[in-house]
């Protein structure tokens, strides 16, 4: 596996990745929404660095897993929270890691039940691969390829940083 | 968690101590309890939205049967199973197949062959839906929606909703529940509820004809005298008078009746003055509740109708997701064990 960069160095890509995306299609005021826990991190610090001042959305996906059938459903949910009219708006959707797909799927789900956004932009600190659905990040820190008994966690919000555990650990 | 064969969570919960009928609120923790307010708080933002769905119970079937009348708590357990995009069956039992002699046996198994995966059960005999659950149709999740004068325990979660919203916690609050205790399955799970959450004081304020003789032993207070009770309450929770269920004289008349146990501003005035008013509904105005003190500012009996929404979807979700996981248990421990 290729080294992880420092937490740093993944914002500055992301936020130059973003920048660069916002500019390349003429979106002048976006809004953040960040998926529940580490994404809403990401969100935050993703906001500040963009000089966004809009307050970003949370999003909290458990209503819209496609594992319900098999484990039912999450004890620990908590309300979504977007404080603005996501009709006709530009969104950055943001989440910590991203590897099957399933949980943006969701996120998507979730986002057009309350309005029609004009667009939205995925930006991840961390892409995986490993996709089950035909979904990929607009913008990523990096990506990376774990050998399969391989994990990361996003730890935070204060500092924010990355934990690479080994599975059984 | 653990499940004891003497309480009633053997049957409501699941091995994981989630949540697979719900019957009573009986043997059922403050953790579970908050779990199911928290859900609750969720589905509330869902309920703001400009689409009010939620894809959890797509394609599974609901019924509701509603062997006695009513109309809100039907009408809100529907709504709360298509927010959650199940479908719905709405039987009303007294015009159906029981009336032409087919025993409640037979209509649930024939239900069950429809591939119901969820019984809503409004019964007038106390432990209906517990019989149910436990001998009619042991896969389908069991709700109650009230049976006989045992247990209504979604409007008392509901309440303690409203409560929580209000007051923000249970510790240290004063909750009065006055009138019609003997007949109310609600004043028995409100007063559970209150109990396991660590409301400070409980009292039920009635005249002894409409008290059940054991009602200390519930985990409450007795007063008789609804102008010593008022004193310093935070939660004021009014009960209907059951008119319908009235046999022989338990009281001398109406007018009686609300002169003494009746809310009105002026009573309202003893308690705290942040007081919350709280009725089930439907509200008899002038019986049990002067107009003013229903509609004015101290009222929350509008606010529980739409908590009863969302606490309606915790409960059937959460019941819903219990015996999702404890199929697929029984389904890994089948592939454990391999063929025969």
């Amino acid at each position: 596996m290729s080294a992880l960069l420092e937490m740093d160095q993944l914002m500055d890509k992301l936020e130059a990745g973003l920048r660069g995306l916002l500019k390349e299609r003429d979106i002048e005021s976006p809004v953040l929404i960040g998926i529940r826990t580490g994404g809403v991190w990401v969100a935050d610090i993703l906001g500040k660095r963009l000089g966004i001042e809009e307050p970003f959305g949370e999003l909290d996906i458990s209503f819209y897993r496609d594992d319900f059938s098999r484990i039912g459903l999450n004890p620990k949910v908590t309300p979504s929270s977007l404080p603005f009219d996501t009709e006709g708006r530009d969104i950055i959707l943001v989440d910590d890691v991203i590897m099957s797909g399933r949980t943006i799927r969701a996120a998507m789900n979730e986002l057009f039940d309350y309005g029609r956004p004009a667009s939205i932009i995925l930006a991840t600190l961390i892409d995986l691969g490993a996709r089950e659905l035909p979904v990929q990040p607009d913008v990523a820190g990096q990506t990376l390829a774990l050998d399969a008994q391989q994990r990361v966690k996003l730890r935070g919000p204060d500092p924010l940083r990355i934990e690479l555990q080994e599975a059984g650990q | 968690m653990t499940a004891n064969a003497a309480s009633p969570n053997h049957l409501q919960l699941t091995r994981d101590g989630q949540l697979r009928h719900f019957l009573t609120l009986d043997g059922l923790n403050r953790e579970l309890l908050t779990d199911i307010l928290d859900t609750a708080d969720s589905f509330i933002e869902v309920g703001e939205r400009s689409i009010k769905k939620v894809p959890l119970l797509r394609g599974r079937t609901v019924v509701n049967l509603f062997f006695e009348p009513s109309t809100r708590t039907r009408s809100t357990f529907e709504l709360a199973a298509k927010r959650l995009s199940a479908d719905v069956l709405n039987l009303d039992i007294n015009t159906s197949a029981t009336s032409k002699g087919e025993s409640l046996s037979d209509t649930l198994l024939n239900l069950e062959a429809m591939a119901s995966d969820m019984f809503v059960v409004r019964h007038a005999q106390s432990g209906a839906p517990h019989f149910i659950a436990e001998s009619v149709t042991p896969g389908v999740a069991i709700i109650n929606a009230g049976d006989g004068r045992h247990a209504h325990p979604t409007q008392a979660m509901l309440d303690m909703l409203t409560i929580r919203q209000h007051k923000g916690a249970f510790e240290g609050l004063k909750v009065a529940i006055v009138g019609d205790v003997l007949h109310s399955r609600v004043a028995r799970s409100q007063i559970r509820a209150l109990n396991e959450l660590g409301a400070e004081q409980i009292r039920v304020i009635a005249p002894g004809t409409l008290l059940p003789t054991d009602v200390e032993s519930l985990g409450c207070t007795v007063e008789y005298d609804m102008v010593k009770g008022m004193k310093d309450l935070d939660v004021v929770i009014m009960l209907r008078l059951q008119k319908e269920r009235m046999e022989g004289a338990l009281l001398p008349s109406e007018r009686e009746f609300y002169r003494l146990y009746g809310l009105s501003q002026e009573k309202l005035a003893l308690a705290h003055p942040e007081c919350i008013v709280m009725h089930p509904g439907p509200i008899n105005r002038g019986v049990e509740i002067e107009s003013a003190v229903a509609d004015g500012p101290q009222s929350v009996i509008l606010n529980q109708v739409t908590n009863g929404i969302a606490i309606r979807m915790a409960v059937m979700s959460m019941a819903m997701g219990g015996q999702v996981a404890e199929r697929q248990h029984k389904l890994a421990e089948l592939i454990e064990r391999g063929p025969a």
